[in-house]
């Protein structure tokens, strides 16, 4: 066996911040286990990843490298890191809870009989990994049971990146066998649906809208309040699924991050998806009819009541406070 | 185009959930139940693909007998006939285990297409379609909001993180999960209630199945989340709650 190895992942270049949560939480769990903490990178080019990695505290960092890693398929990333960790046995594999991981974390995990603890927020003793349930308003303990290494993937956000120390790593190249008729998809290249004329990322006030306003035609009643507010509106994914409000205002995972002044949450529960889009909000303010909406978990201020009645009266106040 | 989609029974969203007696699991007595929202916009794909290309769309679900009305949802809105794994100790088996339960049932079929939702609102693992590709030996791709049948398989319009798409093309049979929001969501019409009650829903033993469910990954306790924030809440009349927060913003918060 040989300890915990984390899985970086790059972003414009360098290896992404949830990457070094990731880092954070796998020095969490050596703290626990006594296991050193190793990283692996995987592409076609690895070198500058690798170099950025090798001068923190890891013992180890691995070039997995290949011509057909260049662009991303769950199919080749797969075949190289089950190449590489039926080499290495690892005791714990963990990974950034990235739309990239989702793609093929589980599927690698099954191949080697595992099953990924996904979206981890926490790990203790035992270990234990923590994860949420039902939308934020549960947290589980999990446990891995079995033999064989153990697969965990950290939620961003839930591991301090900057506790990640300086160091010196060894670094080795791992080069997986892939041939291009073992890689079935053809991803094409990424893109951006269209030009975003509303920029809710620098935006000091936001009023977000979520799915307890029921129906389209509330939507005046929240532009009422952020006219009042002087507040961009936001709102959270399922209101623009429903096509409610633009694609361009979707706050979260998949759409913006802001971080204003006043966040004002209406009608949103709070699923993890949209708190990671505003966490970063200097003061939130949750109104929502459900007591236990995890919402009010992030929330500096919360009025449990009635939308309906609770937006009006606040369109009001805030209409004569201005006076 | 033969297109099976595995969906999945959960608490309904508004539902008050509450910790059982074992703390290990939420109480189900009384609780409503619903179909998984991504995998309604699972189903809605199929749907609309059968539309266009003809075919047959078959569901797929593992749990107890309660699984049995969303199940009719699922044909009331417009699939051919369902396949429900009859299975009671859902909960003790990990994703891969309910992976293994769905793949043994799916392969036999020989689908063209297996679509699921991308995860569910009640665990949120996100993992079982991945696993099932991995089971069935197909190929897969995940966060899919739109499907197009091409010459030689598929083109499809995946999500990427803060608002990147990607066309991603693959040869079928393959595995999709889909995101929500890709297309409008239908009703079930009072026909399709009617016809629903006609339809074919086999019934396939858990046990009969004769595979491994012993999980390497075990949910061994569960808890109400700590509070992160200190959270003052605003109590009284409407008005009196947002006069209230009116007054905090300003003075406490000083963000008006």
């Amino acid at each position: 066996m040989s300890g915990i190895w984390v899985v970086l992942e790059e972003r414009d270049g360098r290896v992404s911040r949830i990457s070094w949560e990731a880092v954070a939480a796998g020095q969490k769990l050596a703290a626990l286990t006594g296991l050193a903490v190793n990283a692996a990178v995987v592409d076609a080019q690895t070198e500058s990843l690798a170099a950025e990695a090798a001068v923190k505290a890891l013992s180890k960092v691995a070039r997995v490298e290949h011509p057909l890693l260049a662009a991303y398929t769950a199919d080749g990333t797969s075949l190289a890191l089950q190449q590489f960790f039926e080499d290495e046995k690892p005791d714990y594999v963990i990974f950034p809870h990235s739309y990239q991981v989702r793609d093929y974390a589980p599927a690698l995990a099954a191949r080697l009989g595992q099953t990924l603890i996904g979206d981890v927020t926490a790990i203790g003793g035992g270990p234990v990994f923590t994860r949420q349930l039902m939308q934020g308003r549960l947290n589980g303990s999990y446990r891995h049971t079995g033999v064989g290494p153990c697969f965990v993937s950290v939620q961003a956000g839930a591991f301090r990146a900057d506790t990640v120390e300086a160091g010196a790593a060894e670094v080795a190249v791992f080069s997986p066998l892939i041939e291009a008729a073992q890689l079935h998809s053809k991803p094409g290249e990424r893109y951006r649906a269209s030009a975003q004329t509303v920029d809710l990322a620098s935006a000091q006030l936001i009023v977000g809208v979520g799915r307890g306003i029921k129906d389209a035609d509330k939507i005046p009643l929240l532009q009422e309040l952020a006219t009042a507010l002087n507040a961009e509106l936001g709102a959270s994914r399922p209101i623009c699924d429903n096509g409610w409000l633009p694609l361009e205002r979707q706050i979260g995972s998949s759409g913006q991050t802001v971080s204003p002044k006043l966040y004002l949450a209406v009608g949103i529960s709070g699923a993890i998806q949209h708190l990671v889009g505003m966490k970063g909000s200097q003061c939130v303010v949750a109104i929502n009819k459900d007591p236990g909406a995890p919402i009010f978990e992030a929330a500096d201020y919360g009025i449990v009541g009635d939308l309906f009645e609770v937006v009006p009266a606040l369109t009001e106040a805030l209409k004569a406070a201005k006076q | 185009m033969k297109i099976i989609v595995a969906i999945k029974q959960v608490p309904e969203r508004d539902a008050q959930v509450r910790i059982d007696a074992s703390g290990k699991w939420i109480e189900e007595a009384g609780l409503q139940w619903a179909l998984n929202e991504s995998d309604a916009y699972a189903l809605e794909q199929a749907l609309q693909l059968k539309e266009k290309h003809g075919g047959e769309v078959v569901v797929v679900s593992a749990g107890p007998e309660r699984v049995g009305s969303t199940i009719r949802e699922a044909l009331a809105k417009g699939a051919d006939r369902a396949i429900h794994i009859d299975c009671a100790d859902l909960g003790n088996r990990d994703a891969l285990g309910v992976a293994r339960l769905l793949a043994a049932a799916v392969k036999p079929e020989n689908p063209d297409l297996v679509l699921t939702g991308l995860q569910s609102d009640d665990l949120g693992l996100g993992q079982t379609g991945v696993i099932l590709a991995e089971l069935l030996g197909l190929p897969h791709a995940s966060l899919i909001l739109h499907v197009e049948k091409t010459e030689t398989g598929l083109s499809v319009k995946r999500e990427w993180e803060e608002g990147w798409f990607q066309t991603v093309e693959l040869p079928t049979p393959a595995v999709l999960t889909i995101q929500s929001g890709g297309n409008k969501l239908r009703y079930a019409t009072l026909m399709g209630i009617k016809r629903a009650k006609t339809k074919e829903v086999r019934i396939v033993e858990a046990t009969e199945l004769s595979i491994n469910s012993a999980p390497v990954v075990v949910l061994e306790r569960v808890t109400l989340p700590n509070r992160q924030k200190s959270t003052e809440m605003l109590s009284g009349t409407a008005k009196e709650a947002v006069a209230a927060l009116v007054e905090k913003l300003k003075f406490e918060a000083r963000v008006l």
